[in-house]
């Protein structure tokens, strides 16, 4: 039994960051072409077991982000699998002309884990925040962009991304998060999972913002709203099937992102929709350009009404319902 | 090949570097010319690479970190076989996959490179993976001297000598002129061999143009055990053409008619 089915059955959720530690342990256990290579990252990747138990297949670059996606890809380019893990904000700013020339561009297979990505470094500010990560790499071609919303997406993002011959880039944080459902145990890269079912709104979230929708959705029906809740794990290749569906089925469409309202999720939805003759309500949820507040994680949520009673505003407020 | 061959074999790829660049009327004609020699002795006596088994997983791996010289790297590949050297009429054009610099479209190339301060990181990854499988792969690449002031580079100095990577070769073409001016004018490097050895590197100053020189120091890799080599190869930009050597226009200079005829009636 999988780690986050023993989890559920016993009311445990972790953070998506255990989860990916205990699944990239248990792979490379079976798999010694199964690297991690990390830039004094080890402690914050909760990697500290995996390098007790494989030290042969953890690799340290110190702290040195460009050479640590250049090494990643050199090690790549002779067959290893290779999971670049280093804070989504060094990794996809330092280091991103590694990854478009010696990632994506040279196709080797890199997988390029951000860790406590967007905003869960909290107050100690933008310098440690990824606001702009999705925006980059939805501009690099050769690359799929995934934000797992909860343990189970993790896992299995984590376990069919060692096996692909493409490059990703996988970012996710360390809060807690809850499952997002017992019964829908599909998890398809390109594929939206679709959480829950309503005609009014479609809640579109990635990540950590899954969650806060789901429970916004269940604010909502007390008001007489019915919303469907998708986890749209990966932001590219976008699961325009799914998009095309929403736009159909459901009045208006929300998304909400833990990244700047420019190039994220938000506008990539917004293009496709826009593009496709799809002119519907539409609200773009995330963090605003401008410095961001200071504070948690949960306190710059709460501030940008990424929150169950923020998105149940933002909705009620979409559908003029206030 | 014998070292007066390998001489020849100098001389016939100076002038298939500025037939082809003439032809395009694109190229990085200065740097081309300052780097072939070291691709030369490279390609014909010291890398076990061929196209009959490309890629061969035992296969030794060259990465041209200074990729804007492309030009000697394709004459190099096209007359080992790689492909057919008349391909390289279409260098520089619509469609062709001949690009300005190296890519893997081409057959024998390993990487895709031309940002400058990537190919070292890259070959220190697969000297790594090398190490780890127990393959006596080995891994060269041939740096700029302008890309030198790349931080990324010196991360990957580090590296190598961190892991001890003795079947890693990295080789300065040090001819002393980047773009814009003289290394020294733009970021002097000096004293750079002790730069190195302080980075925990092996090196070794050589005459770049000399293939019996560069023969006998990759004959005699690992300059010492555990340690990475490098090779500050002193050379000239655009050697073996009077009127372009040290000249700084000739980095991305392409010769006219009557300068194309004078560098033919040189290279003899
Ligand atoms: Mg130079």
């Amino acid at each position: 039994m999988s780690q986050e089915s023993v989890n559920a059955q016993a009311g445990i959720s972790l953070a998506n960051l255990e989860i990916f530690a205990s699944t990239l342990e248990t792979i490379a256990k079976a798999d010694k072409d199964i690297y991690a290579v990390t830039s004094d990252s080890r402690g914050s990747g909760k990697l500290v077991s995996f390098g007790q138990q494989l030290p042969e297949q953890i690799i340290e670059i110190g702290i040195a982000e460009q050479n640590l996606v250049g090494v990643a890809a050199g090690l790549s380019s002779m067959g290893k699998k290779v999971f670049a893990v280093s804070p989504a904000c060094f990794l996809t700013a330092r280091a991103l002309e590694q990854i478009k020339n010696d990632v994506c561009y040279s196709n080797n297979p890199v997988k390029l884990i951000g860790i406590s990505a967007g905003v869960s470094y909290g107050a100690l500010g933008s310098t440690h925040h990824s606001l702009h990560d999705f925006a980059v790499m939805r501009a690099i071609h050769n690359i799929t962009v995934v934000a797992p919303a909860d343990n189970f997406e993790t896992a299995e993002a984590i376990r069919q991304a060692a096996q692909a011959a493409q490059p990703f880039y996988i970012r996710f944080g360390k809060k807690v998060m809850p499952l997002l459902s017992e019964e829908d145990k599909t998890f398809v890269f390109g594929k939206g999972r679709v959480i829950r079912k309503g005609r009014h709104i479609a809640l579109i979230g990635t990540g950590e913002t899954v969650y806060p929708a789901l429970e916004a959705a269940g604010l909502l029906q007390q008001a007489g709203i019915e919303a469907t809740v998708v986890s749209m794990h990966t932001i590219k290749p976008l699961d325009t099937a799914l998009l095309a569906s929403l736009a159909q089925h459901c009045e208006a469409i929300l998304t909400v992102e833990e990244h700047s309202v420019n190039g994220g999720l938000g506008e990539a939805v917004a293009s496709f929709l826009l593009q496709n003759q799809w002119h519907k309500p539409f609200k773009i949820m995330g963090i605003p350009d401008e410095y961001t507040v200071t504070g948690s994680q949960n306190e710059i949520f709460t501030h940008y009404g990424i929150s169950a009673s923020g998105i149940e505003q933002a909705t009620l407020q979409l559908l003029q319902k206030y | 090949m014998t070292i007066n061959e390998l001489q020849l074999k100098s001389v016939e790829y100076r002038r298939k570097i500025l037939q082809y660049i003439y032809h395009a009327k694109a190229g990085h004609t200065g740097g081309s010319l300052s780097i072939i020699d070291i691709l030369n002795v490279l390609y014909n006596r010291i890398l076990k690479v061929s196209p009959e088994n490309w890629p061969s997983k035992t296969r030794d791996i060259y990465i041209q970190s200074k990729g804007h010289c492309v030009e000697a790297l394709y004459v190099v590949l096209a007359d080992k076989g790689f492909f057919p050297e008349d391909d390289l009429l279409s260098l520089c054009q619509y469609q062709s996959p001949y690009i300005g610099h190296p890519t893997k479209k081409i057959k024998g190339m390993e990487q895709n490179t031309g940002g400058l301060g990537h190919g070292l990181s890259i070959c220190c990854g697969s000297a790594l993976a090398a190490k780890k499988d127990d393959s006596s792969v080995k891994v060269f690449t041939v740096l700029g001297d302008g890309e030198m002031a790349e931080g990324s580079n010196w991360e990957a100095f580090m590296f190598a000598a961190h892991y001890k990577l003795d079947n890693l070769c990295a080789v300065l073409d040090y001819n002393k002129l980047q773009i814009t001016a003289a290394n020294a004018d733009v970021m002097g490097l000096e004293p750079l061999d002790k730069k190195l050895e302080a980075f925990g590197w092996a090196v070794k100053h050589i005459d770049g143009h000399d293939v019996e020189a560069l023969t006998n120091a990759f004959e005699s890799l690992p300059f010492e055990k555990d340690k990475p080599s490098f090779i500050i190869a002193h050379t000239v930009k655009g050697k073996g053409v009077s009127y372009m050597e040290n000249v700084l226009k000739w980095h991305h200079g392409v010769p006219n008619a009557e300068q194309f005829e004078i560098a033919m009636n040189e290279l003899v």
